[in-house]
């Protein structure tokens, strides 16, 4: 897909900056994401991915700079945070599962209780979700009674049964047992070839490669190279991206 | 003067009848405390700083309430809000025994709640934000309900002491068990009715007790 750079933009990040204490974590980002558009985030743990992830779904208030989504801003203290985050989907590192309800109720509880949808309408959907993902018959499990695979992918469908507009994914398979990313790493190609707007970040080379239309690299708080995966993941320009790149390599990572 | 099986058989039916009215002030103090405290917990963990002078509000509360003692507490609502004379505060002694324990009681179990719902890790609110809930949803939804499910050994030990603290109403000349073992002791030197009063006491402390026990076990197995 040579989508770049047509479609036009879901999320627009210009200027932005966060530090925690005296800790510069986003040094001045700028990206835009378009519509049935994946980029990956790369770069060591601590280059400010997950951070930058937060910040566009308004669980970090950032400093300074403006974040869009379609177009409007969201990040003026005026706009409500809860309206922006019933468009966006979030699944975290480590799931973040509702350990106390079932599948199905971790499922529909955001298509329920924030998007106003009845039980039974939820549900239905829910469970096609989950049996598009390989969780059919799982509904009425706990969470800890599924690997972390399924779990992931528990995550996975509680995020797009809000019919989000882009779907954020945060080191969506760091937290798993090597076997078990084929699993998760599948699902999203799934999603990305249904045209889902994606900001992935990651550690996994795969997801870049075979999933993202572009890669930016992330380093102390800034996108230093940003390009085709092809581009960054083979003839990287910059040192860093280079070292990084050869530390992965070096950990058979890619 | 301990074990008067006759004094046993005469006091018995009159200590149980006084004990009903333990029963039904544990009942419903419970049941207020329950609610008042998962408020004010509630209340003293959010971060909203316009909620800043309830949150101080809710603070001084509980250190007031959990800092005097029960006896105390009893005594002051009891004798002295009737002596305040004000309209509309009632003088059923009862009521107003009722209400210093709810008092007490919601500070105590605030403070539970509190602990269990800070044991709950921050990712938790997140993915309930994140979900599209607002705070009140995610809190309402998410971490309370988990709270509380961590906190039922607590819960249920505070239930325990209430049990028992129900009998300092007595100081208010309430005719509840206690109160009328120890008329009853005062009437024929034996002491026979205390032990009377103690084993009701036991007869719903001790089943609570082994509920405890069991969901703690429980607890443990699933975790």
């Amino acid at each position: 897909m040579s989508s770049i750079g047509a479609g036009k933009p879901v999320i627009e990040i210009q200027g932005v900056t966060k530090a925690f204490g005296d800790r510069q974590i986003l040094g001045g980002i700028d990206l835009t994401l378009r519509e049935h558009e994946a980029i990956a985030l790369i770069g060591a743990s601590g280059s400010g991915k997950s951070t930058l992830l937060r910040c566009i779904d308004l669980l970090v208030e950032i400093d300074d700079g403006d974040i869009f989504l379609d177009g409007e801003v969201i990040t003026d203290p005026s706009v409500d945070p809860v309206s922006v985050r019933r468009r966006l989907g979030f699944v975290f590192q480590a799931f973040n599962l509702f350990p106390h309800m079932s599948v199905i109720d971790n499922v529909v509880l955001g298509a329920v209780r924030a998007h106003g949808e009845s039980r039974k309408q939820a549900r239905e959907r829910g469970r096609e979700v989950l049996e598009r993902f390989g969780l059919g018959g799982r509904e009425d499990d706990r969470p800890d009674q599924l690997s972390g695979g399924q779990q992931q992918r528990v995550a996975l469908c509680r995020a797009l049964t809000g019919r989000p507009r882009a779907l954020l994914l945060d080191e969506v398979t760091s937290a798993l047992d090597p076997e078990l990313v084929g699993d998760v790493l599948d699902a999203v190609r799934d999603l990305k070839e249904e045209g889902m707007t994606m900001i992935i970040a990651t550690h996994e080379m795969s997801f870049a490669r075979e999933v993202a239309d572009e890669v930016a690299f992330l380093h102390e708080g800034r996108i230093l190279e940003q390009g085709s995966p092809e581009k960054i993941l083979k003839d990287p320009e910059r040192p860093e991206t280079q070292k990084f790149l050869r530390r992965l390599l070096a950990a058979g990572r890619i | 003067m301990f074990f008067s099986a006759d004094a046993f058989k005469t006091s018995f039916p009159k200590i149980l009848k006084g004990f009903w009215i333990d029963v039904k002030l544990f009942v419903i103090v419970e049941m207020i405390v329950l609610v008042l405290g998962l408020l004010i917990a509630m209340v003293r963990t959010s971060k909203n700083p316009a909620l800043f002078p309830v949150r101080l509000l809710a603070a001084l509360y509980c250190d007031f309430f959990r800092g005097v003692p029960v006896i105390l507490m009893v005594y002051l609502i009891g004798f002295g809000l009737p002596a305040l004379d004000l309209t509309g505060v009632p003088t059923d002694p009862v009521i107003l025994a009722g209400f210093a324990l709810s008092l007490i009681y919601s500070s105590y179990v605030a403070e539970v709640y509190r602990a269990g719902i800070a044991s709950i890790h921050p990712s938790q609110t997140d993915a309930g934000l994140a979900t599209g809930l607002t705070r009140i949803q995610t809190l309402r939804y998410v971490v309370v309900p988990q709270a509380i499910r961590r906190v039922r050994p607590p819960l249920l030990n505070d239930f325990i002491s209430l049990q028992k603290d129900v009998a300092l109403v007595s100081v208010l000349g309430i005719a509840e068990a206690f109160r009328i073992a120890q008329i009853e002791t005062l009437s024929t030197f034996n002491y026979t009715p205390l032990l009377a009063a103690a084993l009701l006491y036991l007869a719903v402390t001790i089943p609570m007790a082994r509920i405890l026990d069991h969901i703690t076990a429980r607890e443990q197995i699933n975790s």
